[in-house]
């Protein structure tokens, strides 16, 4: 008996794969659905929903990167402390000094990428009229997933807290302080004005609200760090798991009808 | 100055040198490619030229003398860029791919627009001024961006071209004629495992390749010039030019994702479900790619490569010069018209007048401005819908009707108030600076 044969009989194996290795079409079959991790696909799929020049893989690639992300993010924050003291330091640190620095390049080009490849996942599927019904509510998640990608994108600029960080969320941030009737500067303001006290102020309107003070401090690196690494992540996926479901129930991959 | 430019040419030679041999090496595949598989000598034979003319070009930039573009049609490009030329062109060059795809979709023309785009990057990256802007470590994404973006669009008009062709011809589109079905496990879960190894090994290599950007420590005192937000909201941050932050940053942004969730109710073409196509479902296709190609994408590249200090447009070959002053003076709509048209001063409320009286007047010097949106806003939905639009008008009904005209005009506005602000310096429509209003 072979090594692999004596690890394929052994008990251990067979409480976690409870088939012999798939290769009929009966075991492939079943492959497919006692495994957790493959039961999100169907058993068999028409052979143009998997063409590559039809879905250009665009939804599985953003998936994957979603993980490659969340795995060198978590390793990231083993090294990040989110506060104005240590955080440009220890990105410094993650540069100079730890061996596994590279996590940072990979975290910080893996999420440009995931906003590109949502938009041409996005484009795919408008331009498959994949939206049309019945998956027209999965169109609406996947809209939702969009503007979650971006925002993790946004939060996630931040953290570094240097020159390019703090800018680029002054310059997005600022625009919220003209939001109608919740901004300091935004139309109509003056509408939410207790007997000629003003409710909204810069020290209480949306703006105040996003950065938790009146200009991007401390309190914004905290609120950015805690939407980033947990909020906006947990409501992605959420969001993905009904995504995937729907795509099952809406009829698998879209095709001519 | 001149020391600085032999140390950057020292620096990109290299780096040169090896982009056209890797370009030289597509070319040599592609002609074994089309002389092994597809028996098509005489093409062959010009891509094997082209090749051998890439290695020239190559060993020129790894002697150290890398070729560039000449300096006169540099100085042309950089002295034509502006805001009219850019939009006018960008949008010239979407209609007429759109108008020659069926030229366009051939794979040799295809794979020489390719290489003709990579060259011209190649050459422009001779030059100090454009490659410091390109290979900025978060700009570097955005060059993939276009190349992806140019590559698939290509790819779906190809397909959909095909497949209206086979229409016209009374035959179903490409996509059902592999209906068969097939086992997920091996087919697709292998297909998987191995895109998921080749991304790693891409990431990687780009993660070993190009360091991530990491400024000096963030201060509140030293704003940079230009300050830009993250390059995806560079679109937005472009209409800031155009529109009040409430309109750039809020209520367009909020429409955007509107308009889009909107889409799957509006469009009710029940054509074009699952294959690509552009024939039957030519409208909604063409208002995708203008919100989508040009008015989200094109203002992004705007953004990230045009835009430099003061938000300034410079040439692609331009030194950023935080010093380029560019005189501005636009020009509200209630000026032109009671100053320059009626010849006397803005209405204005006597001094200690009641609320009333000052929003009275108020309006009343906005007056010309508010017609002019009422007109577009209220008067151009219905009006459409019994000229041009009453089809749509027909099927969609009452609300989803005025939903989707409202969102086409909004987004129609755009380029509208930008060719307004251009010809004519218009700065708002209705300026009502008392309440934050000005649109
Ligand atoms: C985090 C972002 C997202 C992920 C990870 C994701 C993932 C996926 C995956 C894996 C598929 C299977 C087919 C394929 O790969 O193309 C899919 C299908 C689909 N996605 Fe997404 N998606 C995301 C965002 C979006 C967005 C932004 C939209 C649209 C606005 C969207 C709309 C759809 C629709 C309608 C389908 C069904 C397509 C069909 O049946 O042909 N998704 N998605």
């Amino acid at each position: 008996m072979s090594i692999g044969e004596m690890i394929r009989e052994s008990q251990v194996w067979k409480s976690i794969f409870r088939h012999p290795m798939p290769q009929d079409r009966r075991n492939r079959i079943v492959v497919m659905l006692t495994n957790f991790f493959l039961h999100l696909h169907p058993v068999s799929i028409k052979k143009q929903g998997i063409a590559l020049s039809y879905t250009w893989c665009m939804g599985g690639v953003t998936f994957f990167l979603f993980l490659v992300e969340t795995v060198t993010g978590v390793l990231l924050m083993f090294y990040y402390r989110p506060t104005i003291e240590w955080a440009y330091n220890d990105i410094l640190a993650l540069r100079d000094v730890t061996s596994l620095g590279v996590l940072r390049e990979l975290h910080r080009w893996g999420a440009h990428a995931m906003v590109i490849t949502v938009w041409l996942h996005m484009y795919r599927v408008f331009l498959t009229g994949s939206y049309k019904p019945p998956r027209e509510f999965n169109w609406v998640v996947g809209v939702i997933l969009l503007l979650l990608t971006l925002l993790l994108s946004f939060t996630g600029y931040l953290l570094p807290w240097d020159q390019l960080a703090i800018w680029a969320i002054t310059v997005g941030s600022n625009m919220a302080r003209a939001t109608p009737i919740l901004g300091h500067e935004g139309p109509g303001q003056q509408l939410l004005n207790i007997q000629g006290i003003d409710m909204i102020t810069n020290a209480s309107d949306a703006r105040f609200a996003l950065l938790g003070a009146r200009f991007v401090g401390e309190e914004t690196l905290n609120r950015f760090y805690i939407l980033h690494c947990i909020a906006i992540p947990l409501a992605v996926a959420l969001l993905l798991a009904i995504h995937f479901w729907r795509v099952r129930k809406d009829g698998g991959i879209s095709g001519p009808l | 100055m001149h020391g600085s430019y032999t140390d950057f040419i020292e620096g990109i030679s290299p780096f040169l040198g090896g982009y056209y041999l890797a370009l030289s090496a597509m070319n040599a595949v592609m002609a074994f490619y089309l002389w092994h598989y597809k028996h098509k000598t005489g093409q062959a034979v010009f891509w094997v030229v082209v090749s051998f003319l890439l290695v020239a070009v190559a060993s020129a930039a790894m002697g150290g003398s890398p070729l560039g573009i000449p300096e006169d049609i540099r100085k042309f490009i950089d002295w034509a860029t502006g805001p009219v030329i850019y939009s006018v062109g960008t949008t010239a060059l979407l209609v007429i791919a759109y108008l020659a795809r069926r030229w366009l979709v051939q794979p040799m023309v295809g794979w020489s627009l390719l290489n003709l785009s990579l060259v011209v990057m190649g050459l422009s990256m001779a030059n100090m001024n454009f490659a410091a802007i390109v290979t900025k470590p978060d700009n570097v994404p955005i060059v993939g961006l276009v190349f992806l973006l140019g590559f698939f669009t290509w790819l779906a008009t190809a397909k959909a071209v095909e497949n209206d062709d086979r229409a016209r011809e009374g035959l179903p589109p490409t996509e059902s004629l592999d209906n068969e079905k097939v086992l997920v496990w091996p087919d697709l879960v292998y297909t998987e495992l191995i895109c998921m190894i080749a991304l790693t090994a891409f990431l990687l290599v780009w993660g070993i390749a190009l360091q991530a950007p990491l400024e000096e420590p963030a201060s509140a005192v030293k704003t940079p010039n230009p300050s830009k937000a993250p390059w995806y909201f560079l679109g937005l941050q472009e209409m800031l030019v155009y529109y009040d932050p409430w309109m750039a940053g809020v209520l367009l942004p909020s429409l955007i994702i509107v308009g889009l969730m909107a889409i799957p109710f509006l469009d009710f073409n029940k054509q074009g479900n699952g294959y690509y196509t552009i024939e039957q479902r030519k409208f909604s296709y063409i208002v995708f790619q203008l919100g989508f190609l040009e008015l989200w994408v094109t203002l992004i590249i705007l953004g990230t490569f045009f835009r430099g200090p003061n938000w300034n447009i410079f040439g692609p070959f331009e030194y950023w010069d935080a010093h380029k002053v560019l005189a501005l003076n636009n020009v509200d709509l209630s000026q032109y018209f009671w100053v320059d048209g009626m010849g006397r001063g803005l209405p204005k409320a006597p001094a200690g007048s009641g609320l009333g009286t000052q929003i009275g007047y108020i309006l009343l010097r906005e007056s010309p401005g508010i017609v002019l949106l009422a007109l577009y806003f209220i008067v151009l939905p219905p009006l459409m819908a019994v000229t041009f639009f009453r089809g749509f008008f027909a099927k969609m009904g009452f609300v989803r009707y005025m939903l989707m005209a409202n969102l086409l005009l909004f987004m129609v506005a755009l380029p509208l108030k930008m060719v307004l602000r251009w010809v004519w310096n218009l700065k708002y429509i209705v300026a009502i600076p008392e309440y934050f209003l000005n649109f």
